[in-house]
């Protein structure tokens, strides 16, 4: 399955990504945001993590402006698999491909540890694979990780099943209903603030259940 | 031509930036400080003399860019004279 990781100026965490899919035996492909890019049916994208824009007015506002996104918006309608890490949350959630807004932390302090995530939804293709484990260990590295939506969207999300993750010990962000990671509604979307390639060869592991997930999906459908 | 664009928190969006400057002034004396909400204010130059077309451009640069309407609103002033 291959991988499309995306860069734009600023963003820090794609050679991690590249590293868990590559030990994952994705086959990847680097895309830098201004070069042209043919997106195939069967991708996966990859928005990494990072200051992309240096979190210039807002984080994740002018990447979502990029010429690639407009690509990778059209490749997400189509239904296209898209996931956005950290800092690609951010700019998924600027591109109106998920609804709400990632605001600074509750605290006003970066936060930078594991935290245990519940699976809430265990039917999107993220997480098919979580359905025995039901509680994963992902780390967090943000200082503004808290997802809002209003009351309204944040209501539909849960009735639509589009939670797919949630804080399940202390929210460390403040994030509305503990949420850590949401879908769009047709589920080919994904954005999460913990960093799911920090745990695939290193620390718990859980990080691969969400890449396994997704091939499984991608070569099932 | 210049204009000046405020963009501001909605008020149902906590701002902890304000509320911990207001423990930060309510900490050296300014016990009488309520509340404190901080925004943007963003100065923009342009070509162009015909006020209400810029007016109109401004508010099409605040929705795609300037501000997130999920969480901010914004005022555009149009400075100089009229």
């Amino acid at each position: 399955m291959r991988a499309v990781v995306v860069e734009f100026p600023g963003s820090n965490c794609e050679d991690d990504v590249v590293y868990a899919l590559e030990s994952l035996a994705f086959e990847v492909k680097r895309w830098w945001h201004k070069d042209e890019f043919t997106l195939e049916n069967g991708d996966l994208v990859v928005l990494p993590g990072g200051f992309s824009y240096g979190d210039y007015l807002r984080c994740g506002a002018m990447a979502a402006l990029s010429p690639a996104m407009e690509t990778v918006k059209e490749f997400a309608n189509g239904g296209g698999l898209v996931l956005g890490i950290c800092n690609g949350f951010q700019i998924l959630c600027e591109a109106g491909l998920l609804p709400g807004v990632l605001i600074r932390n509750a605290t006003r302090r970066f936060v930078c540890k594991d935290v245990e995530l519940f699976v809430e939804n265990v039917e999107t293709p993220w997480t098919s694979l979580m359905d025995q484990k039901r509680e994963v260990l992902v780390p967090v590295a943000h200082g503004d990780g808290q997802y809002w939506a209003d009351e309204a969207t944040l209501d539909r999300l849960e009735a639509n099943g589009q939670v797919a993750f949630r804080y399940a010990g202390l929210n460390p962000n403040g994030a509305a209903r503990s949420i850590a990671g949401i879908t769009n509604e047709r589920g080919n979307v994904l954005g999460m603030m913990p960093h799911p390639e920090r745990a695939t060869t290193l620390r718990s592991g859980d990080g691969q259940l969400l890449f396994e997930s997704i091939r499984r999906f991608a070569t099932e459908s | 031509m210049k204009a000046r664009v405020r963009v501001f928190l909605k008020p149902s969006v906590f701002d902890p930036q304000g509320s911990t400057v207001a423990s930060a002034l309510q900490r050296v004396g300014f016990e009488e400080v309520q509340s404190v909400r901080i925004g943007k204010s963003i100065d923009l130059e342009l070509e162009g003399s015909d006020r209400d077309a810029a007016k109109t451009r401004i508010a099409s640069m605040c929705e795609k860019l300037l501000a997130n309407p999920v969480i901010e609103s914004y005022s555009i002033e149009l400075l100089g004279e009229a």
